[in-house]
């Protein structure tokens, strides 16, 4: 005789949760209201003592070192590593700030695949061991402007988007760049469930002029403070344009594509009256609902740091891609 | 006898309670809304808010502010329908809780988001619709918490329930102000303005007798 004897950390199958239920677990904790003082305590970044729902054998998701060639000296005052690997604008892994690195921790970015393809005349794709290998790596230091009006300085680490858009070689009717994220419902809650993901289209596109694109400045990241990226912040690929609102810098892309029209971006979709194409930082134009003209850095120190500062037309770029725009009405093209 | 003994044990402690209970809501509402305001400062000055904690502390208590007032609007439906008039003496309290989170969530916008930039602020609330109002609605609380002092009420007469039907607009425009500021995610403001609308639908007698 057969006697089905269950160990006792078999689960049986009403014990588990839910994916969908485990995967919003966050989301249901905030929802238990103000009421629960563990609703305050699960919006720190951080496990707290309060924090029922972590457990030590959740996943991590691991960064590797880099190689490659340090930034110069910058005078710049660096925002700490731990923040901002922990305040991320990434709705695939939740609208709140916090999110991200909670709901990103098991995200799986090896095998990866990214294709450049359009108007090329040698369409190609990179696997994951390309992204590190196939382009020299270099460190630079850039100020990332989010449009809603704070700011950080990130150490990133990655190679010129022109580098990889030549290698493809162009043709003349390429005129524009189209970017795409990773659509993977299974992998990215907010793409699965509406309330996670803010009523977002997804995948997240974006795009680019095809001058823009081929500007020095603009930057392919695969690591920031020399290891590679984290899940939350757009592993294993994401773009870096420091002269635009972060939205254009799209996160863990698997698609390039050159294409003659100008493309559809996502925010753009969403609210057209609130982000445009261009969406360069301008503090001359300001966002329907807030101002554009000052920004709150954030570097170190907490709720008192006194970081508001002036935004700079172009983030303070201007004279490497002022030049792009001067027949422009940046006011209509904004 | 230890049975007897017991029952009237029991017994003077249902009556102690019962004497008491306003007492002891009241102790609970204040437990449950001070310390998290000021748990969520203790964890902010020890920078345990994460990498902003200037967002947290203000949507924190921007939410907390409109949760005490829909709590506020939902105490005197609960004590008709279940006859416990008790209840009506604890909607001061929960309406000036409200109306301090209301402060702090603004005073948090002037000394953490603009830091002191007058002319910044006031443009702010001017420009922005959002917060313009946001602001009209923290005046309206503002006018009521000071004319909730028993011997003003006194003095106002029938003036002070047409004042204090202001709450009902302070609600409609603090659920406008939370739908406007989001960016793209409007699942919760849209329950919340669904159980704003809710709370006003309970009360549509004394509203259509307004118009009449």
């Amino acid at each position: 005789m057969l006697i089905k004897t269950k160990k006792s950390y078999q689960l049986s199958e009403q014990q588990v949760t839910d994916e969908a239920v485990y995967h919003s677990r966050r989301e249901l904790l905030k929802k238990l209201g103000y009421l629960g003082a563990g609703s305050l305590l699960a919006q720190s970044a951080n496990a707290s003592p309060l924090d029922f729902f972590s457990s030590k054998e959740e996943q991590v998701f691991q960064r590797q070192a880099l190689k490659y060639r340090p930034s110069e000296k910058s005078s710049q005052i660096l925002t700490p590593e731990a923040k901002i690997t922990s305040h991320n604008n990434f709705y695939e892994f939740g609208t709140s700030k916090s999110d991200p690195v909670e709901n990103a921790q098991a995200f799986n970015v090896n095998p990866w695949q990214l294709t450049i393809s359009g108007q090329v005349d040698k369409p190609y794709t990179l696997g994951y061991d390309d992204l590190f290998q196939r382009f020299q790596l270099e460190e630079r230091i850039y100020r990332l402007r989010c449009v809603e009006a704070w700011s950080m300085v990130v150490p990133w680490v990655g190679f010129s988007l022109a580098e990889l858009i030549k290698k493809a070689a162009p043709n003349s009717r390429a005129k524009y760049v189209a970017f795409e994220t990773l659509y993977d419902p299974k992998q990215m809650p907010g793409q699965e469930n509406r309330r996670i993901g803010g009523g977002v289209q997804y995948p997240y596109v974006e795009g680019l002029r095809i001058d823009e694109a081929m500007n020095p400045l603009t930057f392919m990241s695969v690591g920031l403070y020399g290891k590679t990226l984290p899940a939350q912040n757009g592993a294993p690929i994401r773009l870096v344009v420091p002269w635009k609102y972060g939205f254009k810098s799209i996160k863990s892309i698997v698609s390039i594509k050159l294409v003659e029209q100008k493309p559809p971006t996502t925010w753009n979709i969403l609210a057209d009256k609130e982000y445009g194409f261009y969406a360069n930082v301008n503090p001359e134009v300001d966002h329907p609902r807030w101002s554009q003209a000052s920004e709150r850095r954030i570097t170190t120190g907490g709720l008192f740091a006194r970081n508001r500062i002036a935004t700079l037309p172009f983030n303070g770029y201007g004279e490497d891609v002022a030049q792009l725009y001067k027949n422009m009405d940046l006011r209509k093209n904004y | 006898m230890p049975a007897i003994a017991t029952t009237s044990n029991k017994g003077s402690f249902k009556i102690v309670f019962l004497r008491n209970r306003v007492l002891l809501l009241k102790i609970a509402i204040h437990l449950l809304a001070f310390l998290p305001l000021l748990g969520l400062y203790l964890l902010a000055f020890t920078e345990q808010l994460g990498a902003d904690p200037v967002e947290e502390v203000i949507h924190f208590t921007g939410i907390g502010g409109f949760n005490l007032l829909l709590i506020s609007l939902l105490i005197t439906p609960i004590a008709k329908k279940y006859r416990q008039g008790y209840l009506l003496q604890t909607r001061r309290l929960l309406g000036l809780y409200s109306f301090t989170y209301a402060m702090f969530h603004l005073l948090n916008f002037l000394a953490f988001e603009v830091q002191f930039d007058l002319e910044l602020f006031f443009a702010e609330i001017l420009d922005r619709p959002y917060i313009t109002v946001g602001m009209a609605a923290l005046i309206i609380l503002f006018s009521l918490a000071v004319t909730s002092i028993t011997s003003i009420r006194r003095k106002m007469g029938k003036k002070w329930q047409k004042l204090h039907n202001g709450v009902y607009l302070a609600l409609l425009l603090v659920a406008l102000h939370f739908f406007w500021s989001v960016k793209s995610d409007i699942v919760e403001p849209m329950i919340y303005v669904a159980m704003a609308l809710f709370l006003l639908s309970l009360r549509k007698d004394k509203i259509k007798r307004w118009f009449k």
